[in-house]
């Protein structure tokens, strides 16, 4: 009902465009002036004859549901009303699968047929309120349009003032995804260190989320100590960077001062199609192909590696961000001016002289801000860690025993079906918070370096 | 100091200082390498892992459609029909090629060089045609996912029988089956036509593909049209103020929060706060459209930046107001500009993995989607689905999939260069 509606407003739309659009011209021809283009004239009656149509659609979408399940209740026989909450959500459950068409395993009471013929008949009626009332309010709103189009009429102005609201709301989307992001996590966290104390979670030195059951039951502590999973977060993104700083900075400098175009116009695209490969599958090569490999070269060597030691994550992780430290780089090492190279070209200075002793100096700043940024990237990837790092939280800094991160503990908290109030779930929110902020402070120290270091050179 | 000492003191160390510039440029080289060798090492792997599933052993069966096991009321009627013992049928057809084993315990394994797949298949060609009852066919038919697996060598047969899946009788009647002809490899027409299934042979993408592809219609409906505008809010109107510079800001910032982030928010405000279903589309389209906003918003200004202020100037020159400058004549030749940019971000968002998991669609779901409101996978999903299974046919199933994945994230960027190359104005 609610597509027919929406396909047969829009047709409408259109049909009144054209009324609009002939009744301007119609005044055009009699009185020879008119202050917009004819089209203008259209889109106004348009609109006005759209407006309730949308403004009733997005009620309808955010409201029918709620306000029909409350009717609903309200109709049922006291003894259900008075049940407890999560047994009247099963009942409704059961009423609205039944509405559907579903056949149920077992009758929970008596009337449910009834009441499931209830709340379809609901859905017809609103759904026909919702039909009718938009399309002749509609006609009302369009009327008084195509009433107002006389000759002084500024209907390009006003239609131009619609669409300036449009573009700054769309870009006020920005501020309320942002805020949006913040409120949810933080909300969530809140309730957690409602229940778990603050400086535990962030200076415990145990993870043990699991939340005893019974009585004195082993390994279940509810510990949530976040130090292990920090430390590993910092390890495997330590081995990341340490792997692609070297490979990515000298890639850069070699394609920016070195390379012949050959080269780099081969180059360029294959850093690409690394940067594009999507993160699941680096983590399927490190837990199928890279993880079993070190584990074997460790067997070789007399060490026992973990098959998800942090060394396999961290190396996939480095080649992952190989492509975002050179093309940062890169972005850098062009900035710096043409005239200090050929000063030190000047003085006699070979060019790896140049780059080492004026290049790289001129653009640390830059450099570091790219870092950072990859750090960031780094901290926050889920997947390769998911894919290919330990899940039991270990107070360990070496890289060849299995550690886990802010992110596998994410997922793994947040997978399965829990409750959503207990501590466990509301932990995951506030390692997103954790991480949020984190990640939030590498981004703003990383923009705020790179875009004071760009301004110098400008 | 004489010039000639200078001299002196700088062809002294040019030789080393020319020795250190080759193996600086060394370093670059061995650099860039590396990075290749990355890139050589990483396909190799997946496609050698992959490509052998895009291949199912099947067995050649001849089947007698005995009205017995199908219908053995005759009462000719569909329903009944459907729960013939079409299982038996095939089982029946197997051991007439095997006279000499009579065990049960043989016989179990016999049967088990079968996908469970085999009966439904004769199932649905009775079903649609009853006709058939009565008649013998010569029928291809899958084998199981271990005997498929043996076939393209992944099992050491050299291993004691107690630690691989498939029993040295299951070898001897493969041997036998193959050297009869009755065995061959076919295209695996299921993985492109089935959803995902717990049964290796069984499980296939299209669920994933159906999933992700209505997920990036919604994202592109949703993040296109908004970033644009905002695109052109911030290039062509914005006054340059606090308020802007907080927008900016924002969108900065949004670029670079990490994605399970947004997986965080989904959860929060659409599943639990407005209530939607999870695992749905929608709400997986949802939160990629607010990850692939900043993405569309930062090309999209770049496309905005790139019109020379000549055609605005031109446009004003001629009475055109400000919106009508921007809407009739900077926007359509920002616009391929603008398009590069999205289909680049909705590539990424096509990879993208971490937020959906958080919104539930790691659920196990058999059937395709036929709606955006219906539970679905997606493909980068199914790709992390299959890596955790322990079947070692799914290693296999998982790299073709990530070829699949791979093969459309470069279509797409392919398309994106060509329209950058076709439509690029140089000004």
């Amino acid at each position: 009902m609610i597509t027919f509606l929406i396909f047969t407003a829009a047709c409408l739309g259109i049909v009144f465009y054209f009324f609009g659009k002939k009744q301007a011209l119609k005044i055009k021809s009699s009185t020879g002036s008119l202050h917009s283009l004819p089209k203008y004239y259209g889109y106004y009656a348009s609109l006005w004859f759209l407006l309730p149509s949308i403004l009733i659609i997005i009620c309808y979408l955010l409201f029918a549901e709620s306000f029909i399940t409350n009717n609903l209740i309200n109709s049922l026989p006291i003894e259900v009303q008075s049940l407890p909450d999560n047994e009247l959500v099963l009942i409704l459950n059961d009423i609205k699968n039944l509405a559907v068409g579903n056949i149920l395993n077992s009758e929970s009471f008596l009337s449910i047929n009834e009441a499931a013929q209830f709340y379809n008949n609901q859905y017809v009626v609103l759904n026909q309120v919702v039909f009718y009332s938009s399309l002749i309010l509609g006609l009302f709103t369009f009327l008084y349009a195509f009433r107002s189009i006389t000759a002084n009429f500024r209907a390009r102005n006003k239609i131009e003032n619609i669409i300036y609201v449009f573009l700054f709301s769309s870009a006020s989307v920005a501020i309320f995804a942002t805020a949006g992001i913040l409120l949810s996590v933080l909300f969530e966290a809140i309730r957690f260190f409602e229940i778990i104390n603050f400086s535990d979670f962030l200076f415990g030195l145990t993870w043990s989320p699991q939340i005893a059951i019974r009585e004195g039951q082993v390994g279940s502590s509810g510990l949530f100590g976040a130090v292990p999973l920090f430390l590993g977060t910092i390890l495997i993104s330590l081995i990341a960077l340490i792997l692609a700083v070297p490979i990515g900075l000298m890639t850069a400098i070699y394609l920016s001062e070195y390379a012949h175009p050959k080269i780099r116009s081969i180059t360029k695209p294959m850093l690409e199609i690394l940067s594009g490969i999507p993160t699941v599958v680096y983590g399927f090569f490190a837990a199928v192909t890279l993880a079993p490999f070190i584990r074997e070269t460790g067997d070789l060597l007399g060490l026992s590696i973990a098959s998800e030691s942090a060394l396999g994550v961290g190396l996939v992780m480095g080649i992952m961000i190989i492509p975002l430290v050179s093309s940062l780089s890169d972005d850098v090492i062009s900035a710096v001016p043409q005239a200090m190279r050929e000063g030190s070209y000047g003085l006699g200075a070979t060019k790896s002289e140049t780059i080492k002793k004026v290049i790289l100096p001129a653009a640390l700043p830059g450099i570091v801000g790219g870092i950072l940024l990859a750090a960031s990237r780094a901290i926050g990837e889920t997947m390769i860690v998911v894919m290919a790092a330990g899940l039991s939280a270990r107070l360990s800094f070496n890289p060849i025993d299995a550690v886990t991160t802010v992110t596998v503990q994410i997922v793994t908290l947040l997978t399965g079906d829990q409750e959503f109030d207990s501590p466990k779930t509301l932990a995951a929110f506030a390692l997103g918070l954790t991480l949020f902020i984190f990640t939030l402070f590498l981004n703003f120290i990383a923009l705020r370096v790179v875009r004071k270091y760009r301004e110098q050179y400008e | 100091m004489s010039d000639a000492s200078i001299t002196e003191i700088v062809n002294k160390n040019l030789k080393k200082r020319y020795k250190k510039e080759a193996s600086f440029q060394r370093y670059g080289q061995i650099s860039i390498l590396l990075a290749a060798s990355f890139l050589v090492i990483f396909f190799t792997d997946i496609i050698s892992k992959g490509y052998t599933a895009f291949n199912q052993s099947e067995i050649r069966l001849s089947i007698y459609m005995d009205q017995e096991f199908i219908d053995p009321e005759k009462t000719g009627d569909i329903e009944e029909i459907r729960y013939g013992n079409f299982d038996g049928l095939v089982f029946q057809s197997l051991y007439d090629l095997f006279p000499e084993v009579t065990s049960r315990a043989e016989k179990r394994k016999l049967r088990n060089i079968l996908s469970s797949s085999a009966g439904i298949e004769i199932q649905n060609l009775v079903v649609n045609d009853p006709s058939l009852i009565n008649k013998t066919l010569d029928l291809w038919l899958p084998l199981d996912d271990e005997i498929d697996m043996l076939l393209k060598g992944n099992i050491d047969v050299l291993l004691p029988e107690e630690s691989r899946r498939v029993s040295d009788s299951q070898i001897k009647f493969i041997q036998i089956l193959q050297s009869k002809g009755l065995i061959e490899g076919k295209f695996n027409d299921t993985l492109f036509t089935a959803g995902d299934s717990r049964e290796a042979e069984q499980a296939g993408i299209l669920g994933a593909l159906v999933g992700s592809a209505l997920m990036l219609s919604i994202t592109f409906i949703v993040a296109f049209p908004l970033a644009v505008a905002a695109a052109i809010y911030l290039e062509e109107f914005a006054r340059k103020n606090r308020f802007t510079d907080f927008i900016e800001v924002n969108i900065n910032n949004l670029a670079a929060v990490p994605s399970i982030i947004y997986g965080l928010l989904g959860l929060a405000v659409f599943i639990n706060f407005f209530g939607m279903p999870r695992s749905a589309p929608l709400v997986g389209g949802l939160v990629l459209a607010l990850m692939t906003f900043p993405v569309i918003i930062i090309a999209s200004r770049a496309a905005l930046q790139s019109v020379p202020p000549s055609i605005r100037d031109a446009a004003y020159g001629v009475g055109a107001s400000k919106i009508q400058t921007v809407f009739d004549h900077v926007l359509p030749l920002a616009l391929p500009g603008m398009l590069t940019g999205s289909i680049i971000g909705m590539a990424r968002a096509l990879g993208e993995s971490a937020p959906l998991i958080m919104i539930g669609m790691v659920a196990f779901v058999v059937d395709v989607p036929s709606s955006p409101l219906d539970s679905s996978a997606a493909l980068p999903v199914q790709v992390y689905l299959w890596a955790d299974s322990p079947e070692r046919a799914f290693v296999e199933k998982t790299s073709a999939a990530i070829l699949v994945l791979l093969a459309f994230l470069l279509s797409m960027n392919s398309l994106a260069i060509w329209l950058r190359n076709k439509y690029e104005i140089k000004w």
